[in-house]
């Protein structure tokens, strides 16, 4: 599917004799695909929720209440999403390049560790020196984590997706050995921990919002990874190389080069969720950085289609659903599983819509070409 | 975590905000019902440490003038502040249960502060008064002794003298179960030996399982564990045709042969407490512990694998417990490297302090902490 994402998301790239519009259809399409397939999603979901005797109309009320419908709620939403900004990128970047990299999990950890064992000999000094500090070493713990897979596919032909997912169950252990270890805070008893960072250190939240900055650095991340994938030259190699690695190696490409460094980009963006959840919300490096960031950003890039600028929709997206999750068990009576049952069947249509495109005729470029 | 100046006056608004919204949010709850709410870690039917909490909700669901709003599965991150704080303002909750561990700080606290009003009772025994809001508190029960009584029924049932414990994290709490499980074995018989696993996370089915099969092949026939869902490890060790104690919760279900008996919680007794109190307008206590004499555990009905003198010895034992002060670390005590960690004349009933920094496996178990 590589090949076709990377056709099907560059409208720029094509372009086609006197048909004016077909910029703009095809930004439709791009647009339409997905939302058809939602709706399918849903309906196919009302469905399992009629034979369950739920009434649909209900749950999609209390998703929307619970998501979106009132401040609170949506402030909820963007927390959740914040961190999946990130480490949908760290599933995006490489995938641009048709690496399928699924280990992210153990970049945010890891990523949160370095940050947190670098700020500690700092606490005292400045506040903005301890960021700095900790943005530089959990992006560069996440990005030599998951560009350490880059490598092994680069230069050993290692599969990408089993190596990023083997260090991912080695990663967790070195940090719990770690945690449990020689960084333990000693009055950490039952639930292991570094030493904090202190309260002066916590990254405040975004003012007039209950969120933590995690969502602009997220957007933010999201906005130049795109402009380096479709306004650069280096983002241009990139997308030759995801869509036939032969053709690019025929035409001199570093190839190889490029292929770490997409992995050690997409790293160093779950290794600064990691540093961001350490800084805004626990303030130490515990087990609670392992909170399936990681696994979540997965689907949200395939959902995405690896384009940064949809990931932020579709991070909102699994944001609410897990806002609204909570109310969903606490007013219906639903076990937890059920929004997991809904999200794969967002996936599962939103992948097979894939196969829409090009299907329909006025979506494609006309005229004399 | 507010500290700049601008979050002040925002909270402040927060507040008169959240003030109007829960007012208007408890209307659709009876005015006068009392609106609790449970926040789970894993699965409400782990048959395990979720379990035992959702039971007892379930208790109190039936009592007049509650109503319960439960939320299964929620992590120890931010989502459970978010969960509190969606109880709080969409359902009217007043007084909260968030059950796990890592809850408590920052999440709970944080949520403390924010909603004054609001009661939040943790479970875990992390309250210090000095230190913490009096709108917070935590309960906990001293389920120790209940591993102690699943020792001695395993040191009946065990013919090769081989014990096994399945257990998560090498933490105090964890500690306290295996070493007080191998001490209440060695109590009836010196030579018995328990070998610990630790599977270093609170749910994680597949290592449970193989640890399960791995301690059979030793030629264990008795396994207990502390795990927060003990249903693969009582399954595994039926399939295997050997014994279990079960812990948590009552998992006689799923071993119907081999079960011995359980230490069970029985929280029932601190919440039906906490809402009398609620209800009577009374303050909440907050900090509040126990163990079997004041019935905040439970022993499972004993299993067809139990023989009459290993009931008569679990039932003397118990009612010896239930006179209070009984001690199950009592020096002489030596660690399982020979070095002494319990002087001679020393004695720590369950509730000392002393045992909450344990960080030692006793003599007779093999394993390792680090």
């Amino acid at each position: 599917m590589s090949e076709a994402t990377a056709i099907a998301a560059t409208p720029a790239v094509r372009q086609v004799g006197g048909d004016r519009t077909y910029k703009w259809r095809h930004l439709l399409e791009a647009l339409l695909a997905p939302l058809i397939a939602l709706l399918a999603a849903v309906a196919l979901f009302s469905v399992f929720l009629l034979t369950l005797g739920q009434s649909p109309a209900d749950f999609l009320d209390l998703v929307w209440r619970g998501a979106f419908g009132s401040w609170f709620s949506l402030q909820n939403t963007l927390q959740r999403a914040a961190p999946l900004l990130l480490t949908a990128l760290c599933v995006a970047l490489p995938g641009q390049l048709g690496l399928v990299i699924i280990g992210g999990e153990a970049a945010v950890v890891l990523g949160g560790l370095a940050a947190t064992v670098v700020a500690l000999p700092l606490i005292h000094t400045n506040p903005l020196l301890v960021w700095t500090v900790m943005a530089i070493a959990g992006a560069a713990m996440g990005g030599a984590w998951i560009g350490l897979t880059g490598y092994l596919r680069a230069r050993l032909g290692v599969n990408e997706t089993i190596a990023s997912l083997v260090l991912a169950y080695i990663g967790m252990a070195i940090f719990n050995h770690l945690v449990e270890g020689i960084f333990r805070d000693p009055a950490s008893l039952n639930k292991p921990s570094t030493y904090g960072i202190g309260d002066d250190n916590m990254l405040g939240t975004v003012p007039w919002l209950d969120v933590h900055p995690g969502i602009p650095v997220g957007v933010l991340a999201c906005v130049l990874c795109w402009v380096l994938i479709y306004r650069t030259g280096i983002g241009f190699a990139g997308r030759v190389t995801g869509g036939n690695i032969r053709a690019a190696q025929l035409q001199g490409l570093p190839v190889a080069r490029l292929i770490i460094l997409a992995s050690a980009l997409g790293g160093a963006c779950a290794g600064l969720a990691g540093t961001i959840e350490v800084a805004a919300e626990l303030g130490r490096a515990n087990a609670s950085l392992a909170a399936g960031y990681g696994y979540t950003g997965i689907l949200i890039a395939f959902l995405a289609r690896f384009n940064p600028l949809a990931i932020m929709p579709m991070a909102v997206l699994l944001g609410g659903l897990g806002a609204a999750g909570g109310l969903l068990q606490r007013r219906m009576g639903l076990p937890d599983a059920t929004v997991q049952v809904l999200q794969g069947m967002i996936f599962v249509s939103i992948l097979a819509s894939d196969t829409l495109y090009g299907r329909i005729r006025w979506f494609q470029p006309r005229g004399d070409t | 975590m507010h500290r700049h100046p601008v979050v002040s006056r925002r909270t402040v608004l927060g507040g008169l905000g959240a003030a109007a919204v829960t007012g208007l949010a408890a209307q659709p709850a009876q005015a006068k019902d009392l609106v609790i709410g449970f926040i789970y870690v894993g699965p409400k039917d782990d048959y395990g440490y979720n379990q035992a909490h959702a039971e007892a909700a379930a208790m109190l669901k039936k009592m007049p003038g509650v109503k319960i709003v439960e939320e299964e599965k929620v992590p120890e991150t931010d989502d459970v502040s978010k969960t509190m704080e969606s109880m709080i303002k969409l359902d009217g909750a007043t007084l909260l249960f968030p059950t796990s561990f890592g809850y408590f700080d920052p999440y709970m606290l944080k949520m403390a502060a924010k909603y004054k009003d609001i009661q939040f009772r943790h479970c875990g025994g992390l309250w210090q008064k000095d230190k913490h809001p009096m709108n917070t508190g935590s309960y906990f029960g001293y389920i120790g002794m209940g591993q102690y009584l699943n020792g001695i029924a395993a040191a009946h049932a065990t013919k090769s003298k081989k014990l096994g414990f399945i257990a998560a994290k090498p933490i105090p709490q964890v500690l306290i179960n295996v070493n007080s499980f191998a001490l209440g074995a060695r109590s009836v018989d010196p030579t018995i030996t328990t070998t610990v696993i630790f599977t270093g996370e609170w749910s994680m089915p597949v290592k449970e399982a193989e640890a399960s099969n791995s301690l059979a092949d030793q030629g264990i026939d008795v396994i207990t564990c502390h795990v927060d869902g003990p249903k693969v490890i009582m399954e595994t060790a039926e399939r295997r045709g050997i014994f279990a104690c079960g812990y948590h919760a009552n998992q006689a279900k799923l071993a119907p042969k081999g079960y011995l008996t359980g230490a069970e919680w029985n929280w029932i007794t601190v919440y039906k407490q906490f809402l009398a109190d609620e209800q009577g307008n009374k303050p909440l206590p907050n900090f509040v512990r126990g163990g079997l004499a004041e019935n905040f555990i439970k022993m499972s009905p004993y299993g067809p694998g139990l023989n009459d003198a290993g009931r008569k010895n679990v039932d003397s034992v118990k009612a010896e417990i239930m006179k209070g002060g009984f001690a199950v670390f009592k020096g002489p005590l030596k660690d399982n490297k020979g070095n002494t960690v319990i002087a001679a004349g020393k004695a720590f009933p369950e509730t000392a302090v002393e045992l909450e920094s344990q960080n030692y496996l006793v003599e007779g178990v093999n394993g390792a902490i680090a």
